[in-house]
């Protein structure tokens, strides 16, 4: 099984996350060579004016999606945990659909199979929502890195006073 | 064809009957999309002297070869055109946010709105599926109301939605169209036509591929686009945002105040941009596909306009605060929600209410006459009334509804003096009496008084020539800018993003080649931009405008800057204004009354729009 700090999925950071869409487009065009932010895996949600946010996969450990399906199409990548669906076992169906809790598996508009984040796995690069973000919101991390920018942010927070007479580092 | 759809649909709410008709390619070469196919398709489907809120007059919905792609802020936009009920002539607004790519990926360049709809309606475009829904649970409802109550019952989150709210109903002159909760095609009230024809929403869904003819140096390009967009040519978007332009305007007493009796207001600082930044400004979003953001989302966080959120631009600020006299920010955003919760533009909706308050201060109208309301400059509970009033059509906002200049007219009293605006179109915050080149351009904009035509304003306020001098040259400086702006407003692309096109036609042109495919060079690229400006001329003329009408407001005229400082003195006279109208007719290569000659229009390639001057120019 893939370890910890080497399964990396996209996460975007909410307070730089605009809504603008360009991870839609350009996810649309790499995979699929069309601007049609239907077709990509990634998508942005804006609540309101001030709530904006892009969703994809988050590579969950025991994911939902595959544990839903009924026709065994889908698989947990050993290699970096990303979510593989066997197009010719998929029916559309949409059971995985419901059970993932993010929105982040999609059913394909003309192919009538479902798809999700691959991290680019042909772009030497990497996923290209994160080379393209124009707010550099987007960012490639695992779930431990996630958790340590959270301490170290509420650490900030909290030694406010501390860090503004602690020396230079 | 890359670019289009390839497909105009018409929709007849009179018989409830639609049809779609392949875009004429030379149309789509000619005059681009946007605003520039917008006005032709108008042309095309209107006859001379329609009244604007009769069921003849069309109202168009297009948008431009780089909606629904992610050229950067090109994605996102689309523009309505029809006969303006303000100007009598063309009328034309754009806006931004994801609407116009969602039109782009249903598969229209373009949809006409012709007749009127027997009960309030709207319209939900599914790709190829259009229905005509009853909006009679609609009506009353503000947009944002409507977008949210029309997501909910067609089922889908991520459908688009234009809506007008109680005041486009209600056919108030300076009704909007506003898509997106925040987002609005403001300007020549296109809302109180859309009103007119009883059609309360357009709904978009969109699921088509769009796609582009050199897409490998299409994106490289964008990629370019992308780092310009990081650099100091959208810095002013990204920061502080245009109500930076308080501070700037009001050093260089250019900031009209109190419905023009003053070019300097001496409480700039309490509605700088820089004081909305620090306490107002929640959040700056993004439109579809753009790479700078810039829509300041400001938020009242205590006192008597708690709660109250809206985008904030240097215009509406304005309007709302110095154009009124009023010195505080959270009446102004409550200002702008206000306007966006009844559907008017927020500029126009100022400057109203500024003509309001000078009738009161100079007992034009009297406390009766404003049905109780204390209307004098500085007030912002009267600000806040008057706003409701307008978009109610309440006591005497039934009257400041008609927009300045028909107000005037039901007025009387001498109002006239003290209405603001050019062909019936309110005035924005630039005092035209200190800033020359722009008086000129606010004068020859095709749809009344406005800044987003020609952007003239820039070389008076940035140094460039002598504000305070009228003279020859200005109209060439204003042609060629008019030129890049309707090149700008039929891509479309945003006009924040101006400044990032280094080489103007250059780069605008190669965006259009590796976009349609159509290869354009520079100067074919101008072409198209003047070409566009002369059509609108050419509809204008049709419509009975000309050289009268390319007149200035009143105050600008005869009330010269009575501030002490660098602009004192300063106004405009008769004479300048004959000079530069000359000067600039003469670059465009019109006759001395403003109208474009057959020759120009044989040069452009418009031969068959030769009829409508000949007419009028044996005439005059």
């Amino acid at each position: 099984m893939v370890k910890i700090h080497e399964r990396k999925f996209v996460s975007a950071d909410p307070d730089k996350c605009v809504g603008c869409q360009v991870c839609e487009y350009i996810c649309a065009w790499t995979k699929e060579k069309t601007f049609n932010p239907l077709k990509s895996r990634i998508r942005v949600v804006r609540l309101n004016p001030l709530v904006n946010l892009s969703i994809t996969c988050r590579l969950c450990e025991d994911p939902p999606c595959v544990a839903a399906c009924p026709r065994d199409a889908l698989t947990q990548s050993e290699e970096n945990g990303t979510i593989l669906v066997d197009e010719d076992k998929c029916n559309g169906c949409g059971w995985c659909i419901e059970a993932c809790d993010y929105g982040a598996i999609s059913l394909h508009p003309e192919k009538k199979v479902v798809f999700v984040c691959d991290l680019c796995k042909d772009k030497p690069d990497g996923p290209q929502c994160v080379k393209w973000c124009p707010e550099e919101a987007l960012d490639l991390v695992t779930a431990d890195v996630l958790a340590q920018k959270a301490r170290i942010t509420a650490t900030k927070k909290l030694f406010q006073e501390a860090l503004k007479v602690a020396p230079p580092t | 064809m890359y670019g289009y759809a390839g497909r105009i649909l018409h929709i007849d709410l009179t018989t409830g009957k639609t049809y779609i008709e392949p875009l004429n390619e030379e149309y789509a070469k000619k005059y681009i999309g946007g605003i520039g196919l917008g006005m032709r398709l108008w042309l095309d489907h209107s006859q001379a002297g329609v009244e604007p809120l009769s069921p003849e007059n069309p109202l168009v919905l297009a948008t431009g070869p780089t909606s629904g792609t992610i050229w950067p802020t090109g994605g996102n936009g689309h523009a309505f055109v029809a006969k303006s009920p303000q100007s009598y002539g063309i009328g034309e607004s754009k806006s931004h946010g994801s609407f116009g790519t969602e039109l782009k990926r249903a598969g229209y360049d373009a949809v006409i709105f012709h007749g009127k709809a027997e009960k309030p309606v709207y319209v939900w475009i599914d790709d190829d599926s259009v229905q005509i829904l009853d909006a009679s649970h609609l009506w009353g409802k503000s947009p944002a109301e409507t977008e949210d109550t029309i997501k909910e019952e067609l089922g889908d989150y991520y459908i688009r939605v234009a809506a007008i709210g109680p005041a486009g109903e209600k056919l108030v002159r300076i009704a909007c169209i506003i898509n997106e909760k925040t987002r609005a095609a403001g300007r020549c009230g296109m809302g109180a036509v859309m009103g007119s024809k009883n059609l309360k929403a357009i709904a978009l869904r969109g699921t088509k591929d769009i796609t582009v003819a050199k897409p490998d140096e299409f994106l490289e390009f964008v990629k370019e686009f992308h780092e310009r967009m990081k650099g100091p040519a959208t810095k002013k978007y990204r920061t502080l945002g245009t109500p930076e332009n308080v501070l700037v305007h009001n050093a260089l007493h250019c900031m009209p105040t109190r419905n023009y009796t003053n070019a300097y207001f001496e409480g700039a600082e309490k509605v700088s941009g820089e004081l909305l930044n620090e306490r107002y400004a929640a959040k700056i979003i993004g439109c579809s596909s753009c790479a700078m953001r810039c829509e300041h989302i400001c938020v009242v966080n205590e006192g008597p306009y708690k709660g109250a959120m809206a985008r904030v631009e240097y215009e509406p600020l304005w309007a709302l605060g110095p154009y009124c006299g009023v010195d505080r920010l959270d009446a102004v955003i409550k200002g702008s929600e206000l306007c966006n919760y009844y559907g008017m533009d927020s500029i126009s909706a100022g400057v109203i209410v500024g003509f309001a308050m000078d009738c009161y201060e100079n007992s034009i109208l009297t406390k009766e006459d404003m049905d109780g309301v204390e209307a004098r400059f500085g007030s912002h509970e009267a600000l806040v009334k008057l706003i409701e009033k307008m978009g109610k059509r309440e006591g005497i906002g039934d009257i400041l509804a008609e927009g300045v200049k028909f107000a005037a007219e039901k007025i009387g009293k001498g109002s006239e003096k003290l209405a603001q605006h050019i062909k019936g179109v309110e005035v924005t915050g630039y005092d035209l009496r200190c800033l020359k080149t722009a008086a000129l351009g606010f004068a020859v904009s095709f749809r009344g008084a406005d800044h987003n035509r020609h952007g003239a304003y820039a070389f008076d306020v940035k140094g460039k020539v002598n504000r305070l001098k009228a003279e020859k040259g200005r109209g060439k400086m204003v042609k060629d800018i008019e030129d890049v702006y309707t090149i700008i407003d039929s891509l479309i692309i945003c006009k924040f993003s101006r400044g990032t096109y280094y080489k103007e036609f250059e780069d605008l042109s190669k965006v259009y080649t590796l976009i349609t495919g159509f290869e354009t060079s520079p100067e074919e690229m101008r072409l198209k931009g003047e070409r566009i400006n002369n059509l609108a001329r050419v509809i204008n003329t049709r419509e009975g405008l000309g050289r009268k009408d390319d007149h200035l407001p009143y105050k600008v005229m005869h009330l010269p800057i009575p501030d002490e400082g660098p602009a004192k003195g300063a106004y405009v006279t008769q004479e300048e204004l004959d000079l530069l109208l000359d000067d600039y007719y003469e670059a465009r290569g019109w006759t001395r009354d403003g109208i474009p000659t057959p020759e120009k229009l044989k040069e452009l390639g418009m031969d068959d729009l030769i009829p409508i001057v000949e007419a009028k120019i044996r005439k005059a």
